[in-house]
């Protein structure tokens, strides 16, 4: 059965920087998959390739078995992948609400519309309050989001891809910027994920890691160094050598 | 409970902007009451309403969609051409012409647009620069067929509906014009309010995010970009009827520049911006630049500056400010 | 054969006047990240402090260009902390507008000071008439411009390779929070950046006076050329655009002279394809 998600030698290249080198990545349908690596290893820009904000130098990248390597990133949201950013990239300007009013419009096909007025969807407006509730976020459906403590912010960057429904979750560092108060919450709504969501997640805390994960990838300059079951990966001395050795011991 | 009080409140707040206020019939009273109150002064009026269509053309892309342009005029331009040549060749019918001018105007965007709208930045800038540069260049040079220089002459157009001659006092002219914005008005209030709307404002503040969400960023900026090159070459064509002649200028970057300085003081990316901008520069143009060209573009330039630095809301910015202050201090 | 040395020679010798008015606006564009429209009034100080000076007052040319180069550099920081600074990081839309309103304000203000009329440039003895090379005769000061532009250009690019100054304007174009993580005050450096670029768009506005007239409307009716050169050379390059205002002097005066008819179309259309083939220019990075 194909993977959820799949890439095969991926490489990218910024100018003489070669940020991720030949990557075989598969992402198994329902995994709950850590992407650990060093700061500037190349994770952010792995998650750019697969959702196509940037493109490949070379490889191919496969979402449910069919190539999207050459696809625009609509068309991969589309087929059930979505993305929350390292730093939040919202709509500042408008409400919590319709931050994510805005992503439920295009998952139903209606974002594109001039008949209707905003606002007058009852679905749109009771699946974003769905989204919102389910981060205990509710209240702040209608304040900006620039008004938000950053915190809170992270929890509707969460709120925006959770209402794409997607089918494969990929997290850059959800918790990052978030007080411990709050990081409980984004813990808990990942995970009460449906189990059929693929989910890969990048994360710094290895706390955080080893609650979540079942499956552990470790990026070193772009390219995999191991990969393996939490177990494996604590135990390995390579991974202690470059990564571990770096963060985890004070 | 608190979700209960807020969701109404959240909706309320997505819904508001798009029942129509009070204030909202304002520009139509006064625009109306105008006619009545300065019969002397209808064809400038007729050029503020013009002039109101294309900044709404402009409002649409640059403050909804973020998209700054510097080249507006040449579907401006396409219009009045359009219209110009039509009645020139012997279809005077100001209607359908007003119709075909605002299709050549978009098939150009629309073109256009699919070439240049992946670019970003000073690159797209540049680009727009160049169309209307070229399309200029070309109306220069094509005398035989636009007069060049020496604009085109010989329109000679039927009265509107058959019926309503365009007449020496612009009593017609400026009705028509009026007629004309409103139909505009009501189409750029729909859009701006609609999801499709809301999305433009989504791919200004964050493109990013846009992408993110699964919304064809490219599609979407190209859509708006035909419907403002549409609006602008119904105003183009509006000036060419209304004046029964074409001058060069009507492609020049002096008019897209121009269109682009009415709005931000009107207040950029606001429906309403328009209405306020254009009458206030060209009614002031009208007072003071015949009087001294050199003192005006002074003046307009150093008000450029100090609404660049300080007001970037235009005049309903400042407006928005002062209410909130006000309610504040309450 | 005559002709296309002819169009090579004027050619190259409007080139030296847009690469000499241009670099400076590459830089801010790409260093700065400031759509800055209003460039040109530069390069028209330049030219009016010059002939003032010269006819005015007799300065002799070399003087007067000197003295061109200095009193807008001088000016241009002034400018440039009091109005440019506040928009590093706005939106281009304020740039362009603030940047218009400055053109409109000096447009004004050279017709109100000098008169709507272009500024007679009288070129010294010694670079008047004709330069016989015996296969053919030059213009003299044609010439001069080509030779001196040459000569600056080699300069600011000795002087940007050697120079402390030099290496931090590279560093910062190549990468500005690197740079100003390792200690380099941009603030500062902008301003001296901005200077020199206005300092050398004034050289050649007064070197150029005698192809470009020095008249009122300066800063607006070259502008798009100015452009031209720097998005089709590539945004923050400092050589792009010398190539570039090559290709701008030479195809432009090519077909002004060949197909006058029709006029600077092609040198817009020859753009338009350019940027839709390399969107950052000839020598900017993807
Ligand atoms: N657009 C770009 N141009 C040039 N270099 C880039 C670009 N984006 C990223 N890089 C470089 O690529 C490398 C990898 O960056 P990336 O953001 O993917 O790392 P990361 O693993 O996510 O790090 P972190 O843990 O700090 O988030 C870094 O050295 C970065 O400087
Ligand atoms: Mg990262």
């Amino acid at each position: 059965m194909s993977a959820a998600l799949e890439t095969t030698g991926l490489c990218k290249n910024f100018g003489a920087l070669a940020v991720a080198s030949a990557i075989d990545f598969r992402l198994e349908r329902g995994a709950r998959h850590a992407l650990i690596g060093p700061n500037g290893a190349g994770k952010t820009t792995f998650i750019n390739l697969v959702t196509g904000a940037l493109r490949p130098s070379a490889g191919r990248i496969l979402l449910d078995g069919g190539d999207v390597t050459a696809l625009p990133q609509a068309q991969r949201v589309k087929r059930g992948l979505a993305r929350t950013f390292q730093i939040n990239t919202l709509f500042r300007g408008l409400s919590v609400l319709e931050n994510v009013c805005m992503a439920i419009s295009e998952r139903l096909g209606v974002a594109g519309d001039i008949h209707r007025p905003a606002g007058s969807r009852r679905e749109v407006i009771d699946q974003a309050y769905a989204a919102l509730e389910r981060l205990g976020i509710a209240d702040d459906a209608p304040r900006l989001v620039r008004e938000l403590p950053y915190g809170r912010q992270r929890l509707v960057e969460l709120a925006v891809a959770l209402g794409l429904e997607p089918k494969v979750l990929l997290l850059d560092e959800p918790a990052a910027g978030v007080p411990s108060t709050e990081s409980g919450i984004i813990v808990e709504v990942i995970e009460s994920l449906p189990q059929d969501i693929a989910l890969l997640i990048i994360e710094h805390d290895m706390d955080l890691v080893f609650r979540l994960a079942r499956r552990i990838t470790v990026l070193v300059q772009g390219a995999i160094l191991v990969e393996g079951t939490p177990q494996e990966i604590a135990a390995d001395p390579r991974v202690r050598e470059v990564y571990l050795g770096e963060h985890v011991s004070p | 409970m608190t979700s209960e009080t807020a969701a109404p409140l959240a909706v309320e707040a997505l819904v508001r902007g798009h029942r129509l206020r009070l204030v909202e019939i304002a520009p139509w009273l006064i625009g109306g009451l105008a006619y009545f109150l300065f019969p002397d002064y209808l064809a400038l009026g007729a050029q503020i309403l013009i002039g109101i269509i294309f900044s709404l053309s402009l409002d649409l892309i640059l403050g909804y969609a973020g998209i700054v342009t510097l080249g507006q005029a040449a579907f401006f331009g396409a219009g009045a051409y359009t219209a110009g040549l039509l009645a020139a060749h012997g279809w005077g019918e100001p209607l359908s012409a007003l119709v075909a001018a605002g299709a050549v105007a978009a098939i150009l965007g629309l073109i256009s647009g699919a070439i240049i709208l992946r670019t970003r930045g000073l690159t797209l800038l540049m680009l727009t620069l160049m169309i209307s540069f070229m399309l200029q260049e070309a109306a220069n040079k094509a005398g035989s067929i636009t007069g060049g220089a020496d604009g085109l002459q010989g329109m000679a157009v039927w009265p509107v509906l058959g019926v309503f001659h365009f007449d020496l006092y612009g009593r017609t002219a400026y009705l028509y014009c009026l007629a004309v914005l409103f139909l505009a008005w009501l189409a750029a209030r729909r859009i701006v309010h609609s999801p499709f709307g809301r999305s433009l404002t989504g791919i200004r503040e964050n493109e990013a995010r846009m992408h993110a969400i699964g919304s064809p960023v490219f599609g979407r900026r190209l859509v708006i970009y035909t419907i403002a090159a549409a609006f602008a070459g119904v105003a183009g064509a509006l000036l060419a009827q209304t004046t029964q002649f074409v001058a060069l200028e009507v492609l020049s970057f002096e008019r897209s520049g121009a269109g682009l300085i009415m709005l931000i003081i009107g207040g950029v990316g606001r429906l309403y911006g328009p209405f306020i901008g254009v009458p206030l520069y060209m009614i002031a143009q009208d007072r003071f630049a015949q009087a001294d060209p050199v003192y005006w573009d002074f003046w307009i330039g150093l008000l450029l500056i100090l609404v660049v630095v300080f007001a970037r809301g235009g005049v309903l910015g400042l407006a928005d400010q002062l209410r909130r202050r006000l309610r504040r201090t309450r | 054969m005559s002709a296309a040395l002819s169009i090579a020679f004027h050619g190259v010798a409007y080139a030296m006047v847009l690469y000499l008015i241009s670099v400076g606006l590459s830089v801010t564009m790409g260093l700065m990240g400031f759509v800055n429209l209003a460039h040109g009034v530069f390069a028209a100080a330049g030219g009016y402090v010059m002939t003032r000076l010269m006819n005015g007052h007799g300065v002799p040319f070399p003087l007067a260009v000197a003295a061109a180069f200095v009193v807008v550099g001088a000016a241009s920081m002034v400018v440039e902390r009091l109005l440019y600074r506040r928009l590093y990081g706005a939106d281009e839309l304020s740039q362009v507008l603030m940047s218009v309103g400055l053109i409109f304000m000096s447009v004004a203000g050279a017709k109100f000071l000098w008169g709507p009329l272009a500024q007679p440039m009288t070129p010294p003895d010694y670079l008047s008439g004709q330069i016989d090379l015996g296969f053919r005769a030059f213009p003299a000061y044609r010439s001069f411009l080509i030779v001196a532009g040459a000569v600056l250009v080699t300069l600011l690019w000795l002087g940007l390779e050697r120079t402390r100054f030099g290496a931090r304007i590279r560093a910062a174009v190549d990468n500005r929070r690197m740079a100003q993580s390792i200690g380099i005050n941009t603030t500062l450096l902008f301003t001296w950046t901005f200077a020199l670029g206005s300092g050398l768009a004034a050289l050649g506005g007064a070197l150029g006076a005698e192809i470009l007239a020095i008249d009122p409307g300066y800063a607006l009716e070259h502008l798009i050329y100015f452009l031209i050169v720097v998005a089709v050379g590539g945004l923050g390059s400092i050589r792009g655009p010398f190539f570039a205002a090559l290709l701008v002097g030479v195809t432009d005066t090519g077909f002004k002279y060949l197909l006058p008819e029709f006029g600077a179309f092609f040198i817009y259309a020859l753009t338009l394809g350019l940027l839709l083939w390399r969107p950052q220019g000839l020598f900017g990075r993807a």
